[in-house]
């Protein structure tokens, strides 16, 4: 196949542990299989630091929590033609939406101010805005494909990204589940 | 004619039925429901609060059914089988209404699997893969439950309780304790051990571990298990059952 025909591939990762990201590297040698078919455009896994107008597939980890992730899930939803919620955090919020539960005044003092010894304050700059309410990706853009568990194996990943190369579209229940 | 004589020949007292369920003829006693004749018949049917040996309770609504003639689907565990039924397990119908029931129970409390000490021996995990449900399409409510660790032995999480009230009829109908029964209604409904307080405190409760054994998720668990370890074995509950009506 030649480069020009090379499927795009976008991931990002928002609030989540990278976990999704580190069973996507434990592909190992299937990522040279993968980087046949399929050209990464943009990831914490490159050097490019602008997604591109147009992509094929977009993977999104994690849940979103900030003002920062709200902007990258709809980026991602405006540039790619295909996007998938990695992950338990992606498709139902997950650990980070265990906050959900608390007052977001008493999240930040307890993360910034009654566990920190040296300088406690909350933090006034360079920091996303926290959102009131954690949400899955799909309570704020249209997703394509869910893909649960915490993480998804490396098979799961495997699993889905060849049947969409092939064309298909998977059912990722028939081989993952929440909680995975 | 040789017939013996009409008072040496009683009629049986629970007649036998014939009815299609997918389409398989099956036989079954008048008094069987839907749900027992099907499981005798290896037709699976997917459940939550019922549980073979305690009482029917038709709560979770899970094991709906079409039957010929009837514009609703009924719960299986609460219908009894009549001549002639013609029933439907697996519509397309009967498949959208038992994911969104799925996905309405992961909303109303915290069901995070991940670090859940029940997870991968759960059955309202194993429900959601069964019924293909992949995400929630609902708002999550966000609500915030007790969590109860005064007792020895066992623990309450009220955030992962779907309210099936399996610990309610095992407690009160094999062990004769009684301990937990159910407080609120609707969203807020909710189990309690004695009137109330804190189950450690709980006068009536002999710490059997019955009520953990047959809970479907990581409401009740035992103290001391970490994510993943918590298996639960409820088939003492049938024998226990038929051992308690022969008394
Ligand atoms: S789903 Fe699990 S592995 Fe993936 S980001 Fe969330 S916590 Fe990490
Ligand atoms: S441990 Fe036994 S007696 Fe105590 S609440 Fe559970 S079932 Fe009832
Ligand atoms: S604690 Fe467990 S058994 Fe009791 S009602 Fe809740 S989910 Fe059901």
């Amino acid at each position: 196949m030649s480069e020009a025909h090379k499927i795009t591939l976008a991931t990002a990762w928002l609030d989540g542990c990278s976990g999704c990201h580190m069973s996507f590297l434990d592909l190992d040698q299937r990522l040279i299989e993968l980087a046949e078919k399929v050209d990464v455009v943009y990831s914490p896994i490159v050097d490019t630091k602008e997604l591109p107008p147009v992509v094929d597939v977009g993977i999104l980890e994690g849940a979103v929590s900030t003002e920062e992730d709200l902007h990258k899930a709809r980026m991602f939803r405006g540039r790619c033609q295909f996007l998938i919620s990695l992950g338990d955090c992606a498709v139902s919020g997950n650990v980070p939406s265990m906050r959900n539960t608390f007052d977001l005044d008493d999240v930040l003092d307890r993360a910034f101010v009654e566990n920190v010894q040296a300088q406690p304050g909350r933090p006034s700059e360079s920091l996303p805005t926290l959102l009131r309410t954690v949400l899955p990706i799909h309570h704020v853009v249209q997703v394509d494909l869910f893909v649960q568990g915490c993480p998804p194996s490396a098979d799961t990943i495997w699993q889905v990204l060849t049947e969409l190369m092939a064309g298909n579209t998977p059912d990722p229940t028939q081989f993952t589940r929440f909680g995975a | 004619m040789t017939h013996p004589p009409a008072a040496t020949n009683p009629a049986p007292k629970v007649r036998v039925v014939t009815l299609k369920i997918d389409d398989h003829d099956v036989g079954a006693r008048e008094t069987d429901s839907i749900l027992e004749i099907a499981q005798a018949n290896g037709i699976r049917i997917p459940s939550l609060c019922y549980l073979d040996g305690l009482s029917t309770w038709g709560a979770c609504r899970l094991c709906m059914v079409e039957i010929e003639g009837f514009s609703k689907p009924v719960s299986a565990c609460s219908t009894t089988a009549t001549e002639g039924m013609k029933i439907t397990t697996n519509s397309a119908r009967l498949k959208r209404y038992r994911r969104m029931i799925l996905e309405l129970l992961f909303a109303e409390r915290n069901h995070v699997c991940s670090v859940c000490v029940s997870n991968g021996h759960c059955e309202l995990q194993d429900l959601a893969a069964e019924c293909g449900m992949d995400h929630v399409r609902v708002p999550y409510r966000n609500a915030t439950y007790t969590i109860d660790s005064s007792h020895d032995l066992f623990r309450v999480d009220h955030n992962r309780c779907v309210v099936c009230t399996r610990c309610v009829r095992v407690c009160d109908e094999i062990e004769g304790a009684h301990t937990w029964d159910v407080m609120g209604r609707g969203v807020n409904c909710q189990v309690i051990t004695d009137l109330n307080q804190p189950w450690g405190d709980s006068q009536s409760c002999t710490s059997c571990g019955k009520c953990v054994q047959v809970c479907p998720t990581g409401a009740l668990v035992k103290k001391g298990t970490a994510a993943g370890e918590m298996e639960k074995h409820d088939d003492f509950v049938p024998y226990l059952a038929q051992m308690r009506k022969r008394q």
